[in-house]
């Protein structure tokens, strides 16, 4: 709007020559026109933006809602003596030994006498879990007590049983196209009638590690190996990028060494990700014999990829330091280092934490360079330390979106949220302290 | 804030050097590595070992084939892998890597089968195709249809082009890329087989072998075959969008999703448990591990692990990894591996 008053109107002499506002209104329902279509572009590539990720988030959510529940078969299981306990002496080992399964398939024949042939009995076990074989030692182990009870225990069903109690698995399909017979079908279709089967809050799925049965599967093993990771992450990034920073912003010589470095750390930043990878091989494990998967080499490997953020975040926040602060220090009489250590880096601490935790969600989030380094495999012991072989959870997401068995497409999917819900946590802290800390000059 | 800055350095300075001195001294749990059709078994395997025995869960790494045996061909030692999986045979020149580096004895399990199936969606009729008219529709090359020897680009664009028994539809396949272990067994198998089958190709083998390898070896790079990417889930879902496509992968995911999908009819062989463990299917291959003999002594657990995955309730017909989708190998050959694998009978390769 400010070009309509700069020639001034009329300026000129009368006469042949066209008056300013004259050429201005001719052409102002144009301009109009082509501000209005700007603006349109910029909503529809908003809504578009917003419609995708809307899309995303519901159809992941979709998904994912059915990880909340896992669908249990009660089993009336006989704990006998000899079968639990080998060695008759309600020691862990001797618990540790029995024969559970065998307690199992007991239940199950118990529960429908009528099933004699192998082929049907084998049918009908395939209806619990595999996992519930440890579920019922677990439970033994902890009590020994139990040992010659007859118990109802609540045991996990098989991940078919499950996909057919949730709806995935259609009923109405011919009996060849889906995992479970027409006779699995009537089976579960009487524990239900019995009420013997029943949909539970999944806690295992969050508290749980990997497995190869999604029944049995869960997050929390992934969950501390991303923690491990980042730990080490950032507790070697976060010294180093803010030292490397104040160090080249503060105290480096301008000269044609630093501009090099310079450049080679912004062009660090750019580099795929995968190339880290590539080189924690090399250097870390073939070199210094960092051990494989663990998340030692993952959170090294890390840092060298969170490194260049976090120096350019950490020149930035210092460089808005206005020299007033510093000239103000030096004036009274502090040496440069304490004038960086007393004034600058508190006042830039900030803004070097907000790149910090930039840099620590994007490494949250990194696969590609940890596939070099053997973190995208089966871990199913949680790690104790950093030295464990571990996996981190875009990882685990990666490896479950693989897996054949239906029942992973959910746990991927909630796997996706509670990776998504760590970003936006990290994210929201790094805008927090933003806005609580950070000052403007 | 110095007294801060000497705590980070020494924290620094301990992380660095914890590694550095527990590194080459002991393993407690098993490393495997390998490939990836190979993992969801080699998985299963694992965590029922871990959970049934008093060792550890071993670590399974997906790898691929070749890169498994890459690295389990370094060398002797903690730092490097105990078990390989692969979905083909050793080669001959890994071997040698392997015993260059000190691997000299390696024992070779073989495990089961693995179809490798054509699939489409069933809102489409099921098909019956040949593997001559799969060479046909995804060669690079193809012996010239209107006669003679010449190999040209190949000119199909229908399936009826290629067989006039077969769809008027366009050609279109969804599958593995190169690195996959899939696409490797695929091409030896349906497109080698294939090319057999046509006698122009058939010809080159005996006159001449580096044009033969070539005839087989290339596939269509221009649109007709579409390299999906090794998740083989992605394929099932791009299937039912596009219920004219066809998909390549393993049968463990036909099995997973036969309400979605169909395997085609080939050779007049269905692809099912039956007719991939008799053989007669002719798009199936042989599934391995390699176990490292030096590591049997030093790493706890690892003959334990191999009886266990050799063992009937594993791989065997009512096994857990039939559950799993393995196809497993005919009784006796299942004893004789069961026993060469119990005595670690180390592998030679003529």
């Amino acid at each position: 709007m400010n070009s309509v008053k700069h020639p001034p109107a009329g300026g000129r002499a009368s006469g042949g020559a066209p008056r300013t506002i004259d050429v201005v209104r001719a052409t102002l329902a144009r301009r109009h026109a082509s501000e209005r279509r700007f603006r349109r572009y910029g909503i529809t590539a908003i809504v578009t933006a917003l419609a995708f990720l809307a899309f995303l988030f519901s159809s992941v959510l979709v998904k994912a809602h059915g990880v909340l529940q896992q669908t249990y078969i009660a089993l009336d299981v006989h704990l006998d003596a000899g079968v639990v306990d080998p060695q008759g002496n309600r020691s862990p080992d001797s618990l540790r030994e029995g024969d559970y399964g065998a307690l199992i398939k007991d239940a199950l024949r118990d529960a429908f006498p009528d099933v004699k042939e192998r082929r049907e009995q084998r049918d009908l076990f395939a209806l619990v879990s595999p996992g519930a074989v440890f579920d019922l030692r677990t439970a033994v182990m902890q009590d020994p007590s139990l040992v010659g009870a007859t118990r109802m225990f609540w045991v996990p069903a098989n991940d078919d049983v499950d996909m057919l109690e949730k709806g995935v698995m259609r009923r109405e399909s011919a009996e060849g196209e889906r995992r479970l017979n027409d006779q699995q079908v009537k089976w579960v279709d009487q524990l239900v009638a019995a009420g013997r089967v029943e949909l539970r809050f999944n806690s295992r799925f969050f508290l749980g590690s990997d497995s190869r049965e999604p029944e049995m599967a869960g997050i929390w093993g992934a969950v501390v190996g991303s923690f491990y990771t980042l730990l080490v992450a950032l507790s070697l990034s976060f010294p180093l990028g803010v030292a490397a920073a104040a160090y080249l912003e503060e105290f480096a010589p301008k000269n044609r060494w630093t501009d090099l470095i310079e450049v080679n750390i912004n062009n660090l930043a750019a580099v795929p990700s995968i190339i880290y990878g590539l080189l924690g091989l090399a250097v870390f494990i073939n070199v210094f014999g960092v051990p494989r998967s663990s998340p030692l080499v993952g959170g090294l490997v890390l840092t060298l990829m969170t490194l260049p953020i976090i120096i350019i975040s950490g020149r930035a926040a210092l460089k808005s330091v206005p020299p007033s602060i510093r000239e103000a220090a030096l004036g009274v009489g502090a040496s440069k280092m304490q004038m960086v250590m007393h004034h600058v880096l508190p006042l830039a601490m900030p803004g070097m934490l907000t790149g910090t935790i930039i840099g620590m969600a994007h490494a949250l989030g990194e696969t590609a360079p940890l596939l070099m380094i053997g973190m995208v495999a089966f871990i199913v012991d949680i790690p104790q330390g950093i030295t464990d072989p571990a996996t981190v959870l875009p990882v685990q997401i990666y490896v479950w979106a693989d897996s054949p068995e239906r029942a992973f497409v959910e746990r991927t999917a909630a796997a996706i949220v509670v990776l998504l819900v760590f970003l936006v946590v990290v994210n929201a802290a790094a805008v927090i302290l933003r806005k609580r800390f950070e000052r403007r000059w | 804030m110095s007294k801060t800055a000497t705590l980070i350095a020494t924290a620094v300075a301990a992380v660095l050097w914890v590694p550095a001195s527990q590194a080459q001294t002991s393993r407690d749990y098993i490393n495997v590595v390998g490939s990836s059709t190979v993992f969801p078994f080699s998985t299963t395997v694992a965590e029922r070992f871990g959970k049934g025995s008093k060792f550890k869960t071993p670590k399974v790494e997906s790898t691929g084939s070749g890169g498994g045996i890459k690295l389990f061909c370094e060398g002797v030692g903690v730092q490097y892998p105990d078990v390989t999986n692969s979905s083909r045979r050793i080669k001959k020149g890994e071997v040698e890597t392997c015993a260059k580096n000190g691997v000299t004895e390696v024992v070779e399990v073989k495990i089961g089968y693995d179809g490798i199936v054509v699939a489409n969606s069933k809102k489409n009729a099921p098909s019956k195709i040949s593997l001559k008219d799969i060479y046909l529709a995804l060669a690079k090359d193809v012996p010239d249809p209107k006669g003679g020897d010449k190999m040209v680009r190949n000119p199909y664009r229908t399936w009826k082009e290629v067989n006039p028994e077969l769809a008027d539809r366009k050609i279109e396949v969804l599958g593995p890329p190169p690195t996959s272990g899939t696409r490797d067994a695929f091409v030896e198998l349906a497109m080698e087989g294939g090319c057999k089958k046509v006698p122009a190709c058939a010809a080159l083998e005996k006159t001449d072998k580096k044009a033969f390898e070539a005839a087989f070896k290339g596939i269509r790079e221009d649109g007709a075959f579409i390299e999906a990417g090794e998740n083989d889930n992605l394929i099932v879902q791009k299937l039912e969008a596009n219920p004219n496509a066809y998909g390549v992968f393993g049968y463990s995911f036909l099995d997973q999703n036969a309400d979605k999908i169909q395997g085609a009819v080939i050779d007049g062989v269905a692809p099912d448990y039956e007719s991939i463990s008799s053989a007669r299917y002719p798009v199936a291959r042989s599934l391995y591990f390699y176990v490292k003999k030096a590591h049997l002594d030093v790493i706890p657990g690892l003959r334990e692990f191999v009886a266990e995955f050799t063992s009937e309730k594993a791989s065997g017909p009512d096994g857990y990894l039939a559950d799993k989708g393995l196809i497993s190998l005919p009784p006796d050959l299942r004893a004789q591996v069961r026993d060469d694998a119990r005595a670690m009978k180390p592998l030679v390769l003529e």
